[in-house]
């Protein structure tokens, strides 16, 4: 009994693997496509219909590529790296359910896990930026500990706010709750820290600070090549896979939310599809965004999207606590999403708005601060 | 039986991995054998069905603390670290230690085990209503002194900056 069990765990680990390097595939070719739509291009057209086999050949080259370890390097350590950030990106969908029964374990502290688990990829991001023996390496180590550190925070708070709602941290319990009125409707702030601290936790482009090719030539990855790499893009994949598939349980309604029925292929059918919607909306902003500076990056979150998260908890807080009605969390929420996304876009439009002349004093004023001996 | 394997493997890279923090002369492989250990004791409570405290542990100690530890060694030189490494307090050290190492012994062995053996550890609901109610002040009591710290850290880092 205990040997069938060990096999059958086996047989589902097994079933993740393949079923997220499939969906790795597909999320590559996806990526590609919107960008090149995005950019008025076809993306990838040679390879299969449409360059659906283009991630295929990707793949098949990346493992055939030679794998190049730095002379200077330290080999244990770049040899455990790309594991330890592997790994964690691949434990926590233990836990994350597709429809109500398709999932491997779920646990009913499952958010805290994959909180929990999910951090550990930082120290193998530090720790392939220093054993690559290499400055830009070393810089996007400090820069990813920096970031996602940073951004931990924000995410944390907005699940808190759900699991205040929810009443659980069980992600089924959670996703069953909604059933007619989805948390996205009830904290449209929850949901905008949530997937913009997101996009910064699997690094995607308006915050891809820490492997930013035209600054550092990729980061912690630049030494890593061939299959070594290879983990490395596996995991970013799977990490936005991911933040797509929360998004769709803890936000978007799981497999309940438009009262659908319960048949498990259908409402596996929906999560799939809200999380590639999800993720559609995570690649139209890299095609849209452009990357932030190191200090406008932390500062984003030290001092908007964190205190952003502690007033989301509490107005959630003092929703539950006087039993207000449903609109008043709503109303009070899109209230605060809509000031705050106006500012962000206020300071973004500045510089096209600004004359000639404002754009001086500024610049004159910056650097006046900035640097105390200039004439 | 396949409880008491993992009790071993989680037991044997708890030590290992300690073993390893202190016999290892570069001290960034200190870090990574400091991440295996503490893992090693998030998989002993686990094994205890204590499955909260094991979250807390991997979130805490491997997440913030090693990350934390692995960040400061990034901003001082390779060089600085041999010094580190030769120290001549560690008769003191392995006083502190072995010392340390009978307290919770003591406290372990005069405890005693429990006559009902639980098989479901507390629930995150209990623990924050002991931690809301019956503990209410020494909870407030820790978060004022982690608000002293973060204040501490913000003045000594502004008091080496521009003036």
């Amino acid at each position: 009994m205990k040997g069938l069990d060990l096999l059958f765990v086996a047989v589902q680990i097994l079933g993740l693997l393949t079923a997220l390097s499939v969906v790795v595939l597909s999320l590559v070719w996806f990526e590609r496509k919107i960008l090149g739509r995005i950019q008025r291009r076809m993306g990838p057209m040679r390879v299969g219909f449409h360059g659906v086999l283009q991630p295929v050949a990707d793949a098949v080259k990346l493992i055939l590529k030679e794998d190049v370890v730095p002379g200077l390097a330290d080999k244990a350590v770049f040899w455990v790296a790309p594991l330890l950030v592997f790994a964690p990106s691949f434990i926590i969908w233990i836990t994350i359910p597709l429809a109500r029964d398709v999932v491997i374990r779920n646990m009913p502290m499952g958010l805290l896990f994959i909180i929990a688990v999910s951090v550990l990829g930082i120290v193998g991001l530090i720790l392939a930026g220093w054993s690559s023996a290499n400055k830009y390496a070393i810089l996007g180590g400090l820069r990813s500990a920096a970031q996602l550190v940073s951004y931990e925070i924000p995410v944390i708070m907005a699940v808190v706010a759900v699991a205040m709602l929810a009443q659980s941290m069980d992600l089924v319990a959670i996703a069953q709750a909604q059933r007619a009125i989805p948390y996205a409707v009830l904290q449209p702030l929850g949901l905008a820290i949530f997937l913009t601290a997101g996009i910064a936790e699997v690094g995607r482009t308006p915050f891809d600070i820490y492997f930013a090719e035209s600054e550092i030539v990729g980061g912690p990855f630049v030494e890593y090549s061939g299959a070594h790499w290879a983990v490395f893009f596996l995991a970013e994949y799977i990490n936005t896979f991911a933040i797509g598939a929360l998004v769709a349980v803890l936000y978007l309604g799981g497999w309940v939310f438009p009262l659908m029925p319960d048949i498990w292929w259908l409402g596996f059918l929906w999560v799939v599809a809200k999380t590639y919607l999800v993720v559609f909306v995570m690649f139209w902003f890299r095609g849209t965004f452009p990357r932030l500076r190191v200090d406008q990056l932390m500062s984003f979150s030290w001092k908007l999207l964190i205190p952003l998260s502690f007033l989301n908890i509490g107005i959630t807080a003092v929703y539950l606590f006087y039993g207000l009605p449903k609109w008043s969390l709503t109303a009070l929420s899109l209230v605060v999403t809509f000031a705050v996304g106006y500012g962000i876009y206020r300071q973004f439009m500045w510089p096209a708005k600004a004359t000639a002349a404002e754009r001086l004093a500024r610049a004159r004023a910056y650097r006046r601060t900035e640097v105390p001996d200039a004439r | 039986m396949t409880s008491l394997v993992l009790f071993y493997l989680a037991g044997t890279l708890t030590l290992g991995g300690a073993v390893g923090v202190v016999g290892t002369r570069n001290i960034v492989h200190a870090a990574l054998f400091l991440l295996a250990s503490l893992m090693g004791v998030a998989g002993i409570y686990l094994l205890v069905f204590a499955e909260f405290l094991a979250l807390v542990q991997v979130l805490i100690y491997g997440g913030a603390i090693v990350i934390v530890v692995l960040f400061a060694l990034m901003l001082t030189r390779l060089q600085e670290f041999r010094g580190s490494m030769e120290n001549r307090q560690w008769p003191v050290a392995v006083v502190a230690a072995v010392v340390l190492f009978g307290v919770i012994a003591a406290a372990i062995v005069r405890t005693g085990t429990p006559a009902g053996l639980e098989r479901q550890g507390p629930g995150v609901q209990d623990i924050g209503t002991a931690l809301f109610t019956q503990w209410a002040i020494p909870f407030e009591v820790a978060s004022v002194l982690l608000l002293v710290a973060l204040i501490g850290a913000i003045v000594i880092a502004r008091a080496g900056g521009r003036d």
